[in-house]
């Protein structure tokens, strides 16, 4: 699966300074994302993460550059790029059935109710949810709130899906309940996406690649990470996985130190159009070693 | 603990209600001052104040006349004296008739108002400078150019209807959550589904608070307007009633501009109640 199903070209963003001129939030951003691949894009408060996924979604549009979908450019929203929003948005005059109800008659609009109704409760069945779908949302805790934003993505069946922080708002337990949820789907279904975290084990757990954002203004792609674990990793022992240190030591060193001083000491040969690609894994000699990087 | 407050202040109000029944009747009692009062000025005081009675009618006789009205409140016998009820219906026709075109107008108003950042600030000087405007004021180039003094004072509801209604609308629709019109967005919902299924019922609760107070404002109005027009309704009764010295009909109609008004905001917060919602 080599086929570039997303493809961010040469995207810039920038904003008016309050005093006259303009901030450069990112600028000359390249980076493509496969077909059934899960990636995360890490980076400190403010790098612009948001900003790409705004623009992957076509809820803002890059002041250069595109994106190209699956060989179009993307224009606008889309049907077929569903997304997780951070604060979960559910409107809260509708039920959970309403509101997954209101994104499928948005995605098939000739269907009858009842297939509207039989395809939501089939999602809402799927995030376990099952018995609450006439609740609102004011009635439900923030984890279930946001497993309706999940049905509701999933429900439109849609070609990728976007995720900004979906779980950084919960406590750990039902964030693992929900990682474990979102993983199983995007496997079982093939689901192409894309989350934003700030959560290292997150992205460890969840991401085939993990897109590292150096802080903002002027954010690049450091590097993309592949994730060295295998892909039928359980969250309970991950952490037994002997590239696991190699891993989160290397992310943990990013965003402590290298997002800051990536700029300023730009390895040699680093190309934004083809940021460099790494694989972190142990070495025999230093398990748990923090540089065991070898450049794909 | 709540039923318990509820039940404590039903008391006190009942005995508020008492304490200002006892008073008003004590204090309107026959006085005996007439004896010493210059003929000539008795005569112009009127029968009341010659009898040696207050003009001032107690709740005993307002209460009698209450149950006289109660007993026919919808008799006619000519323009001059038609019943409470009739006077009452007159006045809540012209009312609803002029509240229902304000609502027809300044709903969509409001709406493409809250939408459109321009036409907001294209039309806000306008709105600034007729919203202050006394609804009566526009009674005289109501009754010159639409020469009905009926529809003139529809006019005159419609028109103090309208700015609270335009107003809030117009609020509600322009600050309706941004992720809520991103999830439209991202779902490609066609504009008109948008309006009815996002943006109406986010902004249904503030349309409501302005339905209320232009509900109230109509009340209010609605009475100096007959005053002025003259012909039928509570306004124009309680003016009549005034002319007759009939202080005993006066007083029952103030109660049921009041009951009325009342009335008319509780059924706007019942479905103020129904629009909003929890976040
Ligand atoms: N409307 C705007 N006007 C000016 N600057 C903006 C605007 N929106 C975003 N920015 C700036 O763009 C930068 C990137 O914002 P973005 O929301 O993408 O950050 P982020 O990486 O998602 O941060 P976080 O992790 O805190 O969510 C920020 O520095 C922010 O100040
Ligand atoms: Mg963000």
């Amino acid at each position: 699966m080599t086929e570039r199903f997303i493809s961010i070209e040469s995207i810039a963003r920038r904003y008016p300074k309050p005093g006259g001129g303009e901030t450069t939030i990112f600028d000359n951003l390249w980076f493509a994302m496969n077909k059934g691949e899960f990636s995360c894009i890490i980076g400190h408060s403010g790098c612009g993460k948001t900003t790409v996924l705004n623009v992957l979604a076509g809820l803002e549009l890059p002041d250069d550059g595109v994106a190209v979908v699956d060989g179009h450019a993307i224009e606008g929203p889309s049907l077929d790029r569903a997304v997780i929003f951070q604060g979960h948005a559910l409107l809260p005059w509708r039920s959970v059935l309403g509101n997954v109800s209101f994104a499928v008659s948005s995605r098939w609009r000739n269907w009858s109710s009842d297939k509207i109704r039989t395809q939501a409760m089939r999602f809402i069945e799927l995030v376990g949810l099952k018995g609450s779908e006439l609740k609102k949302p004011s009635e439900l805790s923030g984890g279930m709130k946001q497993r309706v934003g999940i049905a509701r993505a999933l429900s439109i069946e849609p070609k990728i899906l976007l995720m900004d922080e979906p779980f950084s708002a919960l406590d750990a337990l039902t964030r693992g309940a929900l990682q474990d949820e979102v993983r199983r789907i995007c496997i079982d279904t093939g689901q192409t996406a894309c989350m934003i975290t700030h959560d290292v084990d997150e992205a460890i757990y969840l991401a085939d690649r993990i897109v590292l954002m150096t802080n903002g203004p002027d954010a690049m792609i450091a590097e993309i990470v592949e994730n060295p674990l295998p892909r039928d990793r359980r969250r309970i022992d991950l952490h037994k996985h002997p590239d696991y240190y190699a891993l989160r030591n290397h992310l943990i060193d990013f965003l402590v130190s290298r997002s800051r001083s990536f700029k300023e000491d730009i390895p040699a040969g680093y190309d934004k159009r083809h940021p460099p690609i790494v694989r972190p894994t142990a070495q025999p000699s230093s398990p748990g070693g923090d540089d065991a990087r070898n450049a794909a | 603990m709540s039923s318990n407050l509820t039940l404590r202040a039903s008391v006190l109000s009942f005995v508020i209600l008492a304490l200002f029944l006892v008073t008003w009747h004590i204090a309107t009692r026959g006085t005996a001052a007439t004896a010493t009062m210059d003929p000539e000025y008795a005569k112009l005081m009127g029968l009341t104040a010659t009898t040696g009675k207050s003009a001032m009618p107690g709740p005993l006789d307002v209460g009698a006349k209450i149950l006289e009205h109660l007993r026919s409140p919808f008799y006619d016998r000519g323009p001059n004296d038609k019943g409470i009820g009739i006077q009452l219906a007159y006045s809540i026709g012209r009312v609803l008739l002029g509240y229902a075109l304000a609502v027809a107008v300044a709903i969509p108003v409001g709406f493409v108002i809250g939408m459109s950042p321009l036409m907001n600030r294209a039309l806000n000087p306008f709105i600034q400078l007729l919203k202050p405007i006394s609804p009566l004021a526009w009674m005289p180039l109501a009754l010159y150019t639409i020469k009905d003094s009926a529809i003139s004072a529809i006019f005159v509801i419609f028109i103090c209807s309208l700015w609270p209604m335009m107003i809030n609308t117009a609020f509600g629709v322009a600050s309706v959550r941004k992720e809520w019109l991103n999830v439209a967005r991202t779902l490609e919902v066609r504009p008109l589904r948008r309006a009815f299924t996002v943006i109406l019922p986010a902004a249904a609760p503030t349309i409501l608070t302005g339905m209320r107070i232009s509900i109230g404002i109509a009340w209010l109005v609605i009475v100096a307007a007959e005053m002025l027009v003259g012909g039928t309704g509570i306004g124009y009764f309680v003016w009549n009633e005034w002319n007759n010295l009939s202080i005993t009909n006066v007083i029952i109609s103030i109660l049921v501009i009041g009951l009325v008004g009342m009335l008319l905001d509780q059924a706007l917060a019942r479905v103020a109640k129904l629009v909003t919602y929890p976040e």
